[in-house]
Order: structure tokens, then sequence, then C-alpha cells
């Protein structure tokens, strides 16, 4: 029996906000809080919580014959965890039906493979860790940001104990050979490789909803029919796209989810065929040859390579000094600039600065939230140069009291520090007084809001008595306020499970709890 | 005395240093007793007019006997031609007018029922027949004010007052901001070239910002010597506030603020950077402005592998511009051609040492700058590099530099205008 082995790319980056050169210094947050969260909303509505819920109904109705893999990148699933825990529930229930295999890849979704192999292995282990852990699968097969692979990136995955691997069945590569097939690493052969079958895959992935194409539109006959059509010898066929495919790229007027709803009955009756996970398909079939991949291929584009991130003077000058910065941020302790370290890495942005407008423009236009290339480069180029100045801070305060400043620029840059530090000290002093305040009359405010709202029964009552109410209610919620201060940060959860006619204490607490826990988080 | 001036444009609507000059100037010259009938073929009602008395053209009757001019303006009807020529203003703006004139070409040319013209007072697709009509309608104000003597700022007023004084008989006084060479390089636009050779021929007087420019006038549009005079601009700092700003950056910064264009030289700024960060890390540069050199000089910076110490912010409106100079150490303007520059002169008021070319008007004028060759990156890198490492250089610039930008009045140079006026007049 032939197998059909579907993987699916699930990513989202941190886009940057604007940031300027008058940020650089000053403001640490440079991440767009506003269209990262609603582009994550958008794409869950519309594709992963319709499509996680499909995938789930086609596995109960066949059984464990249906068979799929998804890579979550673990930026993605950083945003799940802030945005989204409805997705991330979705994806725990596929995992439990045992017919889903989650892949092992860079929590950034980063390009650190063809740069730094200790950085490379970190983020593999915190993202395979993290989908243990959130998905509750531990990752046997690995995939690349972008199934980007090489001799060398294939070497580096099978000392990390992978036993396979999976990557573009690109033409320059292959030659005459097929895709269709199993095959190893050329340097370690243990390391299986499963390789795209592009024309099938694009086929979904692109062409679907294209209706100049000769081909269009695709039915469920068509497909099973091509596949059926391939060399009787031919073992595989890799079906590799963006998860955001469904939904997204194709939206659901084009019918892609019936698509993705009746091709396994057609591909029962109709062929030959049965669906295999990745870590399965490495095992059942066996590689026909070495794949020799001297120079980085990837899936993207006409060439098939690197130049979508990495080539032009912008995307090497971008990529060389962030990765000029790794052997700073390994000595340095703080969560904050280690977080941003990885968010930085994502290869999205390197994306936005790419410059080949004219094959594969249209694609790139249309993930890209930057005007121009330049654009993105300046962008980002200035919020490295505030990252470096803070780690530079950072391991400055580390290793003060080990050792003594000796040039004049280190007493510069140690005396400047003080100095912020200072302003950020007397401005948390202010914050924290502000934030008392604003927390009182923000009690109060939603407290008559929420009366008015649950109680409207009562509202006349409540209106003429109003004034005596705030009086109370404020000594009430003063009282609150220093008991929940003394008690244990576990205060609101007690709170939660309270009963409900403990309702003024809950409101009181809810609004002010997280305050104090977040303002000294700014200035980390 | 009375003087019929024709500009472009006033405070606050104005899209370039012109309409700052006019507004300095015109300030002056009120002081010395001379009145002013100001027209600009837009007023929109906001315009500071308590030196002179502000005439929009727009509401200008256009009378039979100017249309009658028509006659005079029909050699150079061929100006309506719908060039896009687009002077002053920013390049991102200009790739928008050529995106928009695709769609709307042919609106211009609407004489209105009262016989009066439509401008719209920008620098837009249709300029060139509002720079007639302009002039028709200058026609129809020379004929019904009393004045002794016409002035008009820059080429799209030369026609206007090659009119007034055909309809007038008074003398002109041209003044001369910029010319062609100045914004289009070698690569001049042939049209505005001789609008202007032929204000500055008709023209009794001519001023000109800078001896830089007055040579450019002398040997570029043959002008007789005797006819040309030099007035250097003023400076009005009256609305000037100090910033007192947390920086950022510990390091030093560089900054070049302009246009990023040929003829502010950005390429020299980037190679000077360029030599300084090989010897000394410790310094920022900053582009701030936007032009179409502006992406050359990004791939230039990623190539040369310091994007990490150079920065761009794109173009700066009014309070960020402030704040650039607030956080500058060096400003640096390496024009390759600059009629005048009045953008050293903000950053010295706002404490900051300048190097400037040699090629600038405001080099006649500065004292207490650091003047190079603007192709000598070398001795840019040098200058730039002794600014930032001895700060009793910068400090003696700093000290003596604001006693010589506060020296610089309008007032000074209305009094130089008034006396050509008045050799325009008893000549």
């Amino acid at each position: 029996m032939k197998t059909i082995c579907f993987y699916f790319q699930v990513h989202q980056p941190y886009r940057l906000r604007r940031y300027r050169f008058f940020d650089i210094g000053k403001n640490h947050n440079y991440f767009d809080d506003f269209a990262n969260r609603s582009i994550m909303r958008k794409v869950a509505e519309k594709c992963y919580l319709p499509m996680n819920q499909l995938m789930l109904d086609l596995i109960n109705e066949y059984g464990s014959k249906f068979k799929i893999a998804y890579s979550i990148s673990g930026t993605a699933l950083d945003q799940f965890e802030q945005y989204a825990p409805d997705v991330l529930e979705s994806f725990r229930k596929l995992a439990k039906t045992g017919c889903v295999e989650f892949l092992a890849e860079t929590h950034s979704h980063s390009l650190s493979s063809l740069k730094n192999y200790d950085e490379f292995e970190r983020q593999v282990t915190k993202q395979t860790q993290k989908i243990e852990t959130l998905i509750g699968y531990k990752p046997k097969t690995f995939r690349n940001t972008e199934l980007i692979y090489s001799d060398q990136i294939g070497e580096m995955v099978a000392n990390m104990g992978y036993k396979a691997m999976l990557t573009e069945g690109a033409k320059h590569i292959l030659g005459w050979k097929s895709s269709n097939y199993l095959y190893a690493n050329a340097r370690n052969p243990k390391l299986k490789l499963l390789l795209k079958n592009f024309r099938l895959s694009d086929d979904i992935a692109f062409r679907f909803s294209n209706r100049d194409w000769s081909e269009w539109p695709l039915t469920t006959e068509k497909f099973v029919w091509w596949l059926n059509n391939i060399d009787p010898k031919e073992e595989i066929v890799n079906l590799f796209m963006d998860y955001e495919t469904f939904g997204e790229h194709q939206w659901v007027e084009t019918g892609i989810f019936d698509f993705m709803r009746a091709l396994p009955e057609r591909v029962f009756s109709d062929s030959n065929f049965e669906f295999l996970t990745p870590s399965e398909t490495a095992e059942k079939h066996q590689p026909v040859a070495l794949l020799h991949v001297p120079y980085p291929i990837s899936w993207a584009d006409e060439e098939r390579d690197l130049t979508a991130w990495l080539g032009n003077e912008l995307q090497d000058e971008a990529f060389n000094h962030l990765y000029s910065l790794s052997e700073k941020v390994e000595k340095v302790e703080d969560e904050a600039l280690k977080r941003d370290w990885l968010y930085l890495q994502t290869s999205d942005h390197f994306y936005y600065m790419c410059t080949k407008w004219f094959s594969d423009g249209d694609v790139h236009k249309y993930f890209n939230p930057y005007d121009t290339p330049y654009d993105a480069f300046i962008n980002f180029m200035n919020v490295l140069s505030d990252f470096s100045i803070r780690l530079k801070a950072k391991l400055m305060e580390q290793s003060y009291f080990s050792k003594n400043p000796h040039s004049g620029e280190d007493l510069e840059i140690l005396i400047h520090l003080y100095k912020t530090k200072l302003l950020e000290l007397v401005k948390i002093k202010e914050g924290a007084i502000q934030v008392e305040a604003k927390a009182e009359s923000k009690q109060i405010i939603t407290k008559k809001e929420l009366k008015a709202k649950t109680t409207p029964k009562t509202q006349k009552k409540a209106k003429t008595n109003t004034k005596a109410k705030a009086a109370k209610e404020t000594s009430k919620a003063k009282a609150t306020h220093t008991k929940s201060e003394k008690s244990s940060p576990t205060a609101p959860k007690n709170s939660v499970t309270e009963k409900p006619n403990s309702k003024a204490k809950k409101i009181a607490e809810t609004p002010q709890t997280p305050m104090p826990k977040k303002a000294p988080q700014q200035y980390l | 005395m009375r003087v019929l001036m024709f500009g472009w444009e006033f405070p606050p609507h104005i899209t370039g240093g012109l309409g700052t000059a006019c507004f300095g100037l015109t300030k002056g010259i009120a002081k010395q007793s001379v009145d002013i009938i100001f027209v600009v073929p837009k007023a929109y009602g906001d315009e500071d007019g308590s030196a002179i008395r502000l005439v929009a053209a727009e509401n200008i009757d256009v009378t039979h006997t100017s249309t009658q001019l028509e006659e005079f303006w029909k050699h150079i009807q061929y100006l309506e031609i719908s060039s896009n020529i687009v002077p002053y203003v920013d390049p991102e703006e200009f790739a928008k007018i050529i995106e928009s004139s695709e769609f709307d070409t042919s609106e211009s040319s609407s004489l209105s029922s009262r016989r009066k013209f439509k401008f719209s007072g920008k620098y837009g697709p249709s300029l060139m027949s509002e720079v007639t009509r302009y002039a028709i309608t200058a026609a129809t104000l020379a004929s019904k004010n009393q004045f002794d003597v016409i002035h008009a700022h820059d080429w799209l007023t030369y026609p206007a007052g090659i009119a007034a004084k055909m309809v007038s008989g008074k003398p002109l006084v041209i003044h001369v901001h910029a010319t062609e060479f100045d914004r289009s390089g070698e690569n001049i636009n042939q049209s505005v070239y001789e609008i202007e050779r032929r204000g500055m021929e008709v023209a009794d007087r001519i001023i000109t910002v800078s001896h830089y420019t007055r040579n450019i006038v002398i040997n570029r549009y043959g002008i007789p010597e005797d006819k040309v005079i030099t007035v250097h601009n003023g400076v009005d700092f009256t609305n000037h506030q100090e910033l007192d700003l947390n920086r950022g950056v510990p390091e030093k910064v560089v900054t070049f603020l302009g246009r990023v264009t040929f003829q502010k030289g950005p390429d020299y700024f980037v190679e000077a950077a360029h030599k300084v960060l090989k010897r000394n890390p410790n310094v920022r540069f900053v582009m701030a402005g936007s032009g179409d050199m502006l992406n050359r000089m990004i791939k230039r910076v990623a190539k040369l592998g310091i994007a990490n110490k150079f920065h761009f912010t794109g173009f700066l409106k009014g309070s960020d511009v402030n704040q650039m100079f607030a956080l500058s150490d060096v400003y640096v303007m390496p024009s390759v051609s600059e009629p005048f520059g009045i953008s050293p002169l903000e950053a010295m008021r706002s404490n900051v040492p300048v190097i400037i070319s040699k090629q600038s008007g405001v080099s006649e004028v500065l004292k207490y700058a650091i003047k190079v060759d603007f192709w000598d990156v070398d001795a840019l890198a040098d200058s730039i590099s002794g600014l930032i490492n001895y700060n009793a250089l910068s400090n003696f610039f700093i000290k003596h530099g604001q006693d010589e930008v506060n020296n610089l009045k309008w007032d000074n140079a209305a009094k130089q205008v008034v006396d050509v006026y008045k050799s325009a007049i008893y000549n």
C-alpha cells in the first residue's frame, strides 16, 4: 500500500510595531500587540478552530485510518497561550486521538540552523518541551524552519537523536529522481528524509482557488486520479503545506474545507493509498538513496533556496548583526531579554526585507506588513539597536560587582546605566502611587456599572443611594486592597472559587491585583 | 514706498523654505516703512498679515485689458504641457502627484463665471498653467494698484512680475532663492530654465541669496554682473523652543537632516560615517528625511555593515525636527549645491555644532562652522571625529555659533533689499 503523508505548518510571528529612532534606549516594547492579537484571533476563527474541528471529525469518522501531522512554532504556541487558548485546547483534543503527530522545530521559527548550532539546539529543545507541556506530545520527527535543509543541517538533526526529517523535494537537488520515495542524509544515513511533493501540495495550497489554472476547479476525483497516476513503483506522496491554507489563504468560500472533508473517503474508496504520519512513514518505508544537498534548500519560491530570507545586503546585514549578539545573550540572565532575543530571530522579519518582487512578489506582499523592504530593515535595525543597548547594559550590570570598570568608556556606560536606573526607579515609585489611586477610582466605577447591569430592578434604589454607597464601597475596597497585598499571590484564585455572594470583594480584587504585578515587569 | 510682491506660498501653508523666507523678509521690510502688497495664488485666511496686505490671486477679477495680454503670453503657451515639474515638494509627495495625475490630467483651465481664475497654490501637475494664469491675474492687479516697485520670488512668479512690469512700467526686482541647476543638477528642465532666464533678462535688479547663486546666475544664465546683488537670508527664531530630552542612546549622534536627493550629498555622509565608525564605533549616525536616493543609501549602509550604528528616520515633521536637533551632537550638511541652506542655522540655534559644504550659500555667512568640500569624504570624516572627540572644539562652536546665528537678522537683509529697490527706482 502506498502512503499519503499530510503535514501542516502552524506559525505566527511576533510582528514588530513601528519602532522609531527616537524610541531607541527609551522604549523596550518592540511588538505590535494589537496586530498580533487581532491577526491571531482572525486566523483562529477562520482557520485553526474550524479546521481542527474538521480534522477531529474526520479522525472520529474513519477511526485510526486518517492521520495527519502538525508542526507548531514556539512563537505560535506563545501566541495561543496569550490570545487563543481555545485553539490550544483543540490541538490537545487532536493529540489525544493518537492519529496526529506533532513535529519538532525551532522555537522562534528561526534560521539559526544556518548560523549557530548551540542556539539551534537550544531552540529545538525549548519548542519540543513546550509541545510536550501544552499539547501532551513528545515530538519524534524534525522539521526545520521553511523546510530548510542541507547535509550539514541533517547531520546536526541526526546528532540530536531524530530519526526522520522533512524537507522540500527541490527539483535542482533531485534531478531525474522522484520525491515519492524515502531518502537518507548523505553524512548520516540513519536520518531518513521525507520530501515534499511540491506539485500536488501546491495544487492544494496555492492553485486551489486560481480560476486561471487549467485544472480549476480541483475536485477530489481529479486529485485522487492524479494520485493513482503516479508511477506504480513510487511509494509515498508527501503533502506539506501551511495550515493557514485552509480558510486564510484559500477562503472558506473556495470550497477548500469541503475538499478536505471529502478527500479521505475518496482516497479510501478509489485508491490504493493509506494515510500515515511522518514517523510511521519513515518506519514503514526504506530509503532508496542518499540525498546530497551541499547548499541549503527550502520550500520557498521558484528557486527553493534561501533568497527569500537571506542574500540581499539588507537581510545579510540584519542577520549578521543579530547573531553577532548571540554570545552576549548566552551570558545574560534576564527573562525579557531572552524572550525578545527569541522573537527577533523569527524568519519572517528577514522575509519582509526581501527585494525579489517579480516572480514571487505577490506571495511576499500578501504576508508583509511593511510598505517596502527598506522600511522593514530600518524598523528591525532600530529594534536591534535598542536590544543591543539593553543587552550591554544588563551584562554591565551583571559584571559590575565582579570587576571594576577600567576605561573611560566603561565608566561612561556605567554612569548612563545608573542614571537610567534611577529614572526608572522614580517612575516605578510614581507609577505605583498612580496605580493605587487609579485602581481605587476604577473599582468604584466598575462596581457601579456592574451593579447597574446585574440588578436592573434595584436601579432606582441604587441611584438614590449612590453617594452613600460609593463612600461605603471605597472604604470596603481599601480594606480588601490592603488585605490582598498582604496575602500571597494565590489570593485572586481563591476569590474566584469563592461563592458569588462575595461579589463585592471579587470585583474589588480583579482589576487591581494584576496591576502591581505588571508594573515591575515593565521595567525589567 | 510701496511694493507689489509676488510669492507662491506664505506661512503657515508652506511646503519648503520659500514661504518662510518671504515671511521673514516682508516682516523686516515693513519695519523700513515700506508698504507691501503680497500676492499669493491662494490664501487660506489664517496667514499672518501684520506686516503686509495679503492678496489672493484667485479673488481678483481678470479684466478685459489683461486678457488681451494673452497675446503676449502666446509664445509661452507651450508651458501648459503637463510636464511634471514640481520643485520644493518632497519626493514622496512627488511620487504621489505623478500617480494621481494619471487619473486627472485635464481638470485644469477652469475660468469661473465671474472671470476669476481658480488656484490650488500647490505644486501640482498643472503647475505650469497655474503659473501662466497667475501672471494674467498679476497684470490686472498691476493695473489697479499704486506701487513703486515689483518684487517676484523664484521662477513661479517671474511671469507675474514680467506681466506687472509690462502693464505698469514700474521696475522689476526678482529674487533668486534657487535656480534650476540647484534643483535638478545638470539635467535641467528646459521650460523652467527659459522662464528663469527671461525673468532675469527683463528684471531691473536681481537679488540672489548667496554669492554662490550669484555666480550661477551670471555664468549659467549670462546675466551682466552689475545687475545681480547678493542679499544673504536671515533667520527668525522667535518661535524657537528649547527642548530638554533625556537621550536614549549613550553614543554621540551625528545627524544629516534634509531631502535625501543628489543635491544634498547624502552619499558623502554615508561614506564619511563608514570612515568614522572604523576608527570609533561609539558614534551613531542618523539620516533624517526622505527622497529618491533613500533606498540606495539604506542598501549602501547595509553593504558597509554599519546599519547597527546608522539609522534612518524617514521624513520628519515639525516637532520631530526639533527633537532630532536636540538629540544631535554634530550636524552635517554635505550639499553638492545649496543656494543658501537654512537648516545648519537651526542646528546651531539648538546648540549643535555644524559641518557644512563649501558649495553652500550659508557657508558665506558662517564663521563658526566647519567647512569642507562636499566630495572630500576624508575631510568630512576628520571633522566629525574632531567634533566628537574634542569637547573644547565643539564647545567653542556651540558658544560662538549661538551668537552668530542670532545676528543673522532679517532686518539687515531687509535694509539691503530696500536699497536694491531704491537703486532700481532711481536708476
